[in-house]
């Protein structure tokens, strides 16, 4: 060989963009580019919002107004529960002994007992009387004093009551529970009841000797009128057992009654002279309202019994009503079609050995990964969004028409659940490119992250599966995400199944969320360690 | 690895190099059906049998089913009379996790050869491409059949040794069951040939898009979707339907024990929807095998 120097070749192209943005653009070329992947994409939208029109038309209500007549169907079926003030829907029905009160006042009584019945093996009918119950109260059979705006459903109010097995508790507008005196009220113990009404301003007090009284909370009634019901009353919600079976749950039970026994009752304030007390069954009598032991007061001098069936607390449950976020049901599918497209966008560059020029084009791994997170992820963020934003409205809009009604929910809580929605689709578009670098396979990826996210949910919600072993699941994998849109809320004053079959995840709302986050997070940094100890 | 297979593949009486325009000069025509059935079997299988995943996703198959299902056997109770529960469908619920890997396998076998381009070599070695897809199926029958067996037994014999301690009682009304029983043994099987018709499902539906994503999404998405969607689906005409005619909730018919008067299929019945299913997903594919260009 001469020595001649030879100059090597210089690209007059300038330095090689080893920018960020110019990955980003480059990972943003590759989906674009790719027919299928778009029309994966698209299906992601498509098949979430179909599933949702398919639902909605599926879930037509059917009802017939008596034994008899014609099966209704659509909106003539469509059932609204009272709502409470703030536009909870809410169960209120309970009996009352009651005088109205004008201006400021207070009423005290003493419980001396509460007592129950209830239908054990829920064959006992509607106003069938109250042969063949039980003795015994339920946790949350009520009895004690309410001052209420008036005596239709819904209304505001404020109370003080014994319980079954929950001891004192004031309650006021349906979804607030506070905490007083523990135990049951018996002769021996017998447990001091007193609400003062100030403007619109409501105190709750207890005291087991009437000597020595306990602020239990003070509550604001925006708007009261200057004349408000009060007096004493019962109540007692259903007796409920759900067995779980055969993918579903069955609930059996039936209406049960409360029977409070009150003494040593003191008006004072703006009471009427005469002190006459009328007996109301609000809400038209409860579930075991008739027969001869049936809902009513009787008074001895200044001793009262009242008796009475239902409940006073919110009932904004899948009983009352259909929760907004039923509509979503299709963003397993749109799930599926957004996972082939989020494994191929990996696995593809393995398979046709597209993934050398990736790299050699970034040779810092972790960046190129990056790039890769971050367009799959917004790509995944914004479909799941325009799914899910199309999907609600739409889905809820049918639903109505056929006849369900929505459980009214917050602009802000439904923000939340699109919003949320979309976070899932992102996170699993991750998922899927973390698992496809670690497995590098199509099918294996493909198969890995359905079985995580969608089998998952389908043991929590729609299997055999014990209750307890659901609630671990929708913690701990990556189904707790579900979590952020339910829009129900438990609530500890209400007896129900609260189950994630129920639509009740045990995680908060963004808690569950976080669960996804964490696994997206922990195969992400799993996949970056091993894209740089593995050849590629 | 794919050296292996290829010469697997091409281990036959025929030159490779020689194009093959037509079935008459084919191998399976000159010595009929059966000859050319025992050499694409034979082929298949060698493929199936030596390809590394293989042994792993049929033990995954037969582990993870046991697993759910014994852990699902673990974790029911019964704590009072008639609670309802099914201690079959409880104890096999770990087919609801291996179909998935079954699908995988199913996938794989089909995909994998269009992928590495050896689809190419099957059809030049054997150009009666029904019949490659007959001998797939087989082989994969074969081995879902020997994974699922094994499972579903383990999976049982847990279950009838563990539930009695767990409410399940003659009181409760659980009278001890046995893996002869005749509901229980048909439980059993059916649960094993489902596995084996969800195998044939992936099967088809791998030949009808061919690529390994795509087939696995489609059938999982077949199968997972039905549940979640019957889950809130009021109107009791749609539920029904879906009951009875989506390939999962039809095909676990099977499983059920208990209370089959007010099932919406009988157990059967349900397998035979899923039948159904699997032979039109086969067909749709070896029709689409046949008028392709490979």
């Amino acid at each position: 060989m001469s020595a001649t120097e030879i100059t090597p070749y210089r690209s007059q192209a300038g330095p090689r963009p080893d920018g960020f943005a110019h990955l980003l653009r480059a990972e943003l070329t590759k989906i674009r580019t790719v027919r299928g992947w778009i029309i994966g994409l698209i299906l992601t939208v498509l098949l979430t919002a179909g599933l949702a029109v398919l639902t909605a038309v599926g879930g037509q209500m059917l009802c017939s107004n008596s034994p008899t007549g014609p099966t209704l169907s659509g909106a003539a079926c469509r059932k609204v529960p009272p709502l409470g003030p703030d536009g909870t829907p809410v169960s209120d029905s309970y009996y009352l002994a009651h005088q109205s009160l004008t201006g400021d006042g207070s009423i005290t009584v003493r419980v001396t007992s509460l007592t129950g019945l209830y239908t054990a093996n829920g064959t006992a009918q509607m106003g069938a009387g109250t042969s063949g119950m039980t003795s015994g109260t339920q946790p949350w059979s009520k009895a004690g004093i309410i001052l209420t705006q008036n005596t239709t459903q819904g209304s505001p109010y404020a109370a003080m009551m014994t319980t079954g097995s929950n001891g004192v508790r004031m309650q006021y507008n349906y979804t607030h529970d506070l905490a007083g005196e523990p135990g049951t009220a018996t002769a021996s113990a017998p447990k001091w009841l007193r609400l003062t009404r100030s403007g619109d301003t409501v105190t709750g007090y207890d005291s087991t000797d009437g000597v020595h009284w306990t602020q239990v909370g003070s509550v604001t009634l925006p708007g009261l009128p200057a004349t408000v019901q009060a007096g004493m009353f019962a109540a007692s919600p259903d007796y409920s057992v759900t067995s779980k079976s055969l993918g579903g749950g069955t609930t059996g039970g039936g209406p049960t009654q409360a029977t409070g026994t009150f003494d040593n009752t003191s008006l004072q304030g703006g009471w009427p002279a005469s002190g006459t007390w009328t007996g109301t069954a609000i809400g038209g009598g409860g579930p075991a309202g008739n027969g001869p032991q049936g809902e009513q007061f009787t008074q001895s001098g200044g001793a009262f019994t009242v008796t009475g069936s239902g409940d006073i607390a919110p009932a904004a449950d899948k009983q009352a009503g259909q929760p907004v976020e039923q509509s979503l049901v299709g963003d397993f599918a749109g799930l599926i079609a957004l996972i082939v497209v989020a494994a191929l966008f990996i696995t593809t560059e393995y398979r046709r050995g597209l993934i050398r020029l990736t790299l050699a084009a970034s040779p810092r791994r972790g960046r190129a990964l990056a790039a890769k997170a971050l367009v799959i992820g917004a790509v995944g963020f914004v479909a799941g969004l325009i799914a899910a934003a199309i999907s609600l409205p739409l889905g809820n809009h049918l639903a109505y028409n056929h006849g369900a009604y929505l459980l009214p929910t917050s602009t802000l809580t439904e923000a939340r659940v699109i919003v949320g929605t979309a976070g899932i689709f992102a996170l699993v578009a991750v998922l899927a490119l973390a698992v496809g670098v670690l497995l590098r396979r199509s099918a294996a990826t493909v198969t890995t992250v359905i079985v995580g996210i969608v089998l998952t949910y389908i043991l929590s919600v729609a299997s055999v599966l014990p209750d307890s072993v659901a609630e671990w699941l929708t913690r701990l994998t990556p189904a707790a995400a579900f979590a952020v849109q339910q829009t129900m809320t438990a609530y500890p004053q209400v007896t129900a199944s609260y189950t994630p079959a129920t639509g009740y995840f045990p995680l908060a709302p963004w808690a569950g969320f976080a669960v996804l986050c964490a696994y997206a997070a922990f195969a992400l940094a799993l996949a970056a360690r091993q894209l740089h100890r593995r050849d590629a | 690895m794919n050296r292996t297979v290829e010469q697997a593949a091409t281990a036959e009486p025929l030159n490779p190099v020689v194009p093959v325009p037509s079935a008459q000069t084919g191998p399976g025509t000159r010595g009929g059906w059966a000859e050319g059935w025992s050499e694409a079997l034979h082929a298949e299988w060698t493929k199936l049998r030596t390809l590394p995943g293989t042994f792993w996703l049929v033990a995954a198959i037969a582990a993870l089913t046991f697993a759910v299902g014994a852990a699902a056997s673990g974790t029911a109770t019964c704590p009072t009379a008639d609670c309802g529960q099914d201690p079959a469908k409880i104890a096999l619920t770990g087919v609801d996790l291996g179909q998935a890997v079954v699908a995988i396998l199913a996938v794989l076998m089909v995909s994998g050869e269009y992928s590495t381009g050896m689809i190419h070599i099957t059809f030049a070695a054997m150009p009666r491409r029904t019949l490659v897809l007959a001998a797939k199926a087989a082989s994969l029958t074969g081995l879902t059949l020997v994974a699922g067996a094994i499972a579903v037994c383990g999976s049982v014999l847990t279950a009838t040794s563990i539930m009695p301690g767990r409410g399940f009682t003659t009181a409760h009304g659980y009278p001890p069951s046995t893996f002869t029983d005749a509901t229980m043994l048909r439980a059993a099987s059916g649960s094993v040939l489902y596995l084996a018709l969800i195998g044939l499902l992936s099967l088809g539906v791998a030949t009808l898009v061919r690529d390994s994503a795509a087939g696995v999404g489609i059938t999982l998405g077949l199968l997972y979707l039905s549940p979640i969607v019957a889950g809130v689906v009021t109107d009791p005409t749609w539920h029904n339907r879906i009951e009875r005619y989506s390939p999962m909730n039809a095909g676990t018919a099977i499983e059920a024990t208990r209370d089959l008067a007010s099932m919406p299929i009988g157990p059967w019945e349900g397998l035979g929807v899923l039948a159904v299913w699997t032979a039109v997903a086969l067909l749709t594919g070896g029709i689409a095998l046949h008028m392709r260009d490979a």
